[in-house]
């Protein structure tokens, strides 16, 4: 910049300086600054690439780049600018220089001081550092002297200390050597006293010394008699083991000391072995006492808890011992103790598992599982000292088989309090009912059974929630934490329930009978209620009740709600359709009997409706209230408001002059046909058993259907007079009057009775129907 | 009720011939002592002589002498119980050299031995309601095929009568006929009052070979087709066809004696309908 400024100085510079000041021109100067910067570090690629009209650093013509050339950017300037404009930049770039210089000052200002200082500092340093280079000096002849003197004095001292050690040795010797004369003495004396531990000790330490020296015949003498005393000692620790009954601490203590006298431990771990064994098939053998086939056993909680400190505090001592003394022993110890300890556990564990299986009959799930938390924790020590012997895996196995029958007994429980919740109702509905009183009030039945099973279920889902507890010491093991709440409880218990009631239920559906005498329908109407409130809302609560209480972690799939919801609601569609076969056929036999058992040929004119229709009206009214307990209303085609009116002038007007009119005359049976059959074209087919939808008129719906379509193949297979015809008719107009109300579709009422009576025109020889005012006044009357 | 008339008889081809020929009356079955007469059935085979009738709770069986002209009662059995018990249908096994009826009463199945004229079998409860009709499987002994108000068709071997073979529930109301192909005896039809005609293919229990059987008898020739027969799969039970051409109940179905791919079914309103086994199936089982 400063040779581009110096450069910029020569034609035309002037002192015509510019106007504005220094602060004006600052961010420019700073831009330039900053390109020069950028052009040496290489950015000037990318800053033209944001500027389209940035200037070629290759320009030999620009001011501030770095191949600028004084003299073409002159030649330039002089050549393409007129006057004024080569005056502007005359004085521009007389102000640039200005500028420049002026900075240039101020820099080598503001740098002058701190050169100054910083020479008058240096020079400082150099005088110190000649000052301690001659007090290091000094230092150094000291300690050259100190070193000198510290070695004269230990070469003096040198004869004596070799002279002292001498004299401690002998010393020391001599104190060995009485010892050792007194030993004999002293070890009969520590076996006199019967302190064997003294003895055993000072028989240890003079051991090695006399094996040594056994060839100077004093020590020889000395081993001799130390070695009767010992056997002496040996036998007498051994009888002393073997009487046993001390105690397995003592017993330790003399197997210890028999160790250390170095007899064979292998013969002795056998013994030691031996003796555990004896004293654990004692306690053993209590415990099988108390098992005994005798009635008044403890309970289970007493029982774990002397199997616990009795066997497997004995057990754990034994084991304990056993290990410190015969670490040397190393694996193939380790290995005789664990089979030991197995075999021990084993008989231990059958004895435990068969008064488990007495307690399976209880329902105290509570002392149960304190009990099996209580023989837990009790293996937990032997099974943290004998990891080989596996004694915990198997307690842990023993606990999981406990809660997974526990788990089977509950759903048996449940399956059957279900089941005596049916006997209830069962009783409940055969009992005699109070006259005048409809039913024994199936809702509250309904609501008792549900109420009832749900009560069990949360009794048992808390009972076996015991399980789980934070307190109880296997509650984290993985089967309990994972398998046991998600299969065990979700999927086998309460799955399970539900699944195995749908088929309890199912079951009634296809009884063998299959009359439908053996299950009373309003039973197959309340478990198809049951099982369609259990779709809508139990399972799913009965679910998430038991997903909030065991917090199920395991992955292993489950049955999502939707299936078992689905099930629930087949299992409903099944019972209520087939309670809508059962009543249907009720109803129909009772019309068949009344079709088939008469004569119609010979009958008389009609006076009145028969009975038979008045009962169907009546039981069909008694199953609507039935019904009308337990279902809803449900949707039915839209009617006026008169309806009994309206359907009564098209049944006995239109639709008579329409269909059976022509029937009057004799000639006309084949225009009926005609006229039926196409009326059937626009008619749509009725499904007579078909499934029914859950709500009160589809039931009706259902059930009236079956009837009529019996009543209209019974009047087909028989012949009717003309008054026989005429009773058909009656009949019919009264069931019209009827039943129309029960059906979601009156339409399909009339279609069914028109055909009924269609037919037995049909079959009649003299087909002479009678006047539709006198039927409606007979059906009135009646 | 004039249901002692025998009407029509025997027809000569010749009759057949001329459609205006009148019936004639060849002979009436005996004295009516035994109450209305609820089901006629012809001897399958042999002579043509023998002819059982059922009226209440007589089983009745005839013998036709002098060309038809003249019935004699053969032998007779009547059926005791409680109520009064109807025979509603029987059909003649045409097995056994036709020693064999099976009956049908209330819910109850029979069979009676024309020999000594008594009880060989009985499936009390067949159905959960009224038995309609009853079919022998014409290739398959001790087959019997029934129909009843329970809208189901049930198929019975005969030596075993604690459970049915096969149940279908395919119809939505009283099953009223029920009748096994004569040739192909896996093709089974069933006409009901709901209108409809239904052809199942009852391949499982039909006299012909299906599955593995076929497998093994051709293993030994055929070594070489094995792999395409065992990527086949044995076919299923299954409805071939629901007909519903009817407007109204459906009250008899029948094979076309002569050509075996032919049935008929009548209904209510008078409708006769025709219908051919569908060509597909028919080649599936010629070939």
């Amino acid at each position: 910049m400063a040779a581009a400024a110096a450069a910029g100085r020569g034609p035309g510079s002037g002192p015509g300086g510019s106007p504005e000041g220094p602060e004006a021109e600052a961010p420019e100067r700073r831009r330039k600054a900053h390109g020069m910067l950028k052009l040496y570090y290489g950015l000037s690629e990318v800053e033209a690439a944001g500027r389209p009209a940035g200037p070629d650093p290759l320009d030999p013509t620009d001011l501030n780049g770095a191949h600028f050339d004084p003299e073409v950017y002159l030649d330039k300037l002089r050549r393409e600018c007129p006057l004024a404009q080569l005056m502007d930049s005359e004085t521009d770039m007389v102000r640039q220089i200005r500028a420049l210089d002026s900075d240039m000052q101020t820099l080598v200002y503001e740098n002058y001081n701190k050169f100054i200082s910083a020479t008058d500092t240096i020079r400082k340093m150099k005088n110190d550092f000649r000052k301690m280079e001659d007090e290091m000096d000094r230092l150094a002849t000291n300690m050259a002297v100190i070193t000198d003197f510290s070695a004269r004095i230990s070469a003096t001292l040198q004869d004596r200390h070799e002279r002292i050690t001498k004299l401690a040795g002998v010393h020391a010797l001599l104190r060995k050597l009485q010892f050792l004369f007194e030993l004999p003495s002293r070890l009969t004396k520590c076996v006199e006293l019967g302190a064997y531990g003294q003895a055993v000790r000072y028989q240890g330490r003079a051991r090695a010394v006399l094996q040594q020296y056994q060839h100077l015949p004093s020590f020889r003498a000395i081993q001799d008699d130390c070695q009767v005393i010992t056997a002496r000692l040996a036998q007498q620790l051994r009888q002393r083991f073997r009487e046993g009954g001390s105690g397995a601490p003592e017993q330790a203590e003399c197997v210890e000391l028999l160790l250390a006298l170095g007899e064979p431990a292998e013969e002795l771990c056998e013994e030691f072995l031996a003796r555990g064994r004896a004293r654990l098939e004692e306690e053993l053998r209590g415990l099988e006492a108390e098992l005994g086939p005798s009635p008044p056993a403890p309970d289970v909680l007493e029982f774990t808890d002397r199997g616990g400190s009795g066997f497997v505090g004995g057990l754990c001592q034994v084991a304990a011992a056993y290990q410190e003394l015969f670490a040397a022993q190393g694996p193939a110890g380790a290995e005789k103790l664990a089979a030991f300890a197995r075999e021990l556990g084993s008989r231990y564990f059958v004895l435990v598992e068969r008064r488990l299986a007495q307690e399976q009959g209880g329902s105290d799930n509570s002392l149960l599982v304190r009990a099996l938390d209580r023989f837990h924790r009790r293996l937990r020590a032997p099974g943290a000292l004998l990891a080989a012997a596996g004694l915990a895996e198997a307690a842990t196995e023993i606990v999981e088989r406990v809660a997974r029958e526990r788990l089977g007994q509950h759903l048996q429980g449940l399956q059957s309090a279900f089941l005596g919740c049916l006997t209830d109702v069962r009783q409940a509905l055969a009992a005699p009912r109070v006259a005048g009183k409809e039913g024994p009030g199936l809702a509250e039945l309904l609501a008792n059974v549900a109420s009832s099973t749900l009560s069990h279920i949360k009794a048992s889902l808390a009972s076996v929630h015991l399980f789980t507890a934070k307190e109880v010491s296997f509650s984290n093991k993985p089967y309990f934490r994972g398998e046991f709440c998600s299969q065990g409880v979700r999927e086998s218990l309460i799955v399970g329930f539900i699944r195995s009631m749908c088929q309890t239920a199912q079951n009634f559906c296809d009884s063998p009978g299959e009359k439908g005498g053996a299950t009373p329908p309003a039973l197959l109407l309340l478990l198809s209620r049951l099982c369609l409130d259990y779709e809508t809302a139990t399972i799913s609560y009965i679910l998430t009740l038991t997903d909030e209480q065991f917090l199920v972690q395991d992955q292993s799939p489950v049955t999502p709600v939707s299936t078992l919801c689905a099930e629930a609601r087949e299992t409903a569609r099944r019972l209520l359709t087939h309670y809508v076969k059962v009543q249907g056929l009720v109803i129909s036999q009772m019309l068949r009997k009344s079709v088939e058992t008469r004569d119609w040929l010979s009958t008389l004119e009609p006076r009145n409706v028969r009975a038979v229709m008045k009962r169907v009206v009546e039981d069909t009214t008694a199953i609507d209230v039935q019904v009308g307990l337990l279902y809803e209303e449900g949707v039915r085609k839209a009617q006026s408001s008169d309806s009994s009116k309206r359907t009564f002038s098209v049944y006995s007007s239109s639709r008579q002059q329409g269909r059976y009119a022509p029937s009057y005359t004799p000639s006309a049976p084949m225009d009926t046909n005609l006229l039926s059959n196409i009326q059937k074209l626009f008619s749509e087919r009725i499904d007579v058993f078909s499934p029914v939808e859950f709500n009160k008129v589809s039931v009706l719906t259902g059930i009236i259907k079956i009837s009529l379509k019996t009543l209209l193949e019974c009047v087909r297979l028989r012949t009717f007079g003309r008054f026989g015809l005429q009773q058909v008719q009656v009949d019919c107009h009264f069931l019209q009057l009827y039943l129309w109300r029960f059906v979601a579709d009156e339409e399909l009422v009339h279609l069914l009775l028109d055909e009924v009576v269609a037919s037995a025109a049909l079959r009649c020889p003299d087909p002479v129907p009678m006047e539709p005012s006198v039927v409606e006044v007979i059906c009135e009357r009646g | 009720m004039p249901a002692e008339l025998e009407p029509g008889g025997h027809e000569s081809p010749e009759d057949a011939a001329s459609p205006a020929h009148a019936l004639e009356l060849l002979c009436h079955l005996g004295p009516a002592a035994h109450g209305s007469t609820a089901c006629v059935a012809w001897e399958p085979a042999g002579d043509g002589k023998r002819v059982i009738s059922l009226a209440d709770n007589h089983i009745l069986l005839w013998d036709l002498q002098e060309s038809s002209s003249q019935a004699v009662l053969a032998s007779s059995a009547s059926l005791e119980g409680k109520g009064q018990l109807k025979f509603t249908t029987g059909r003649w096994s045409p097995h056994h050299n036709c020693t064999q009826v099976a009956t049908a009463n209330d819910t109850a199945v029979r069979g009676w031995d024309t020999r000594t004229m008594s009880q060989i079998y009985c499936i009390e409860s067949a159905h959960g309601q009224l038995v309609r009709d009853l079919d022998f499987n014409p290739n398959k002994q001790y087959y019997l095929a029934s129909c009843g108000d329970d809208c189901r068709v049930k198929f019975w071997d005969t030596r075993n009568v604690a459970e049915p073979v096969k149940t279908l529930e395919e119809h939505s109301h009283w099953v009223w006929g029920v009748r096994y192909n004569h040739s192909h005896d896996q093709l089974v039809l069933t006409g009901s009052s709901d209108s409809r005609v239904i052809l199942s293919n009852m391949v499982s229990i039909s006299s012909e070979p299906f599955g593995h059987l076929v497998d093994d008898a051709d293993l030994s020739d055929q070594e070489d087709r094995r792999p395409e027969e065992k990527s086949q799969e044995p076919p299923q039970d299954s409805v071939i066809a629901t007909y519903e051409e009817h407007e109204d109940s459906v009250y008899a179905v029948d094979w076309s004696s002569a050509d075996p791919w032919l049935f008929a079914s009548l209904s209510y309103d008078g409708r006769l309908v025709i219908n051919r086994v569908p060509r597909a199936l028919k080649y599936h089982i010629l070939l």
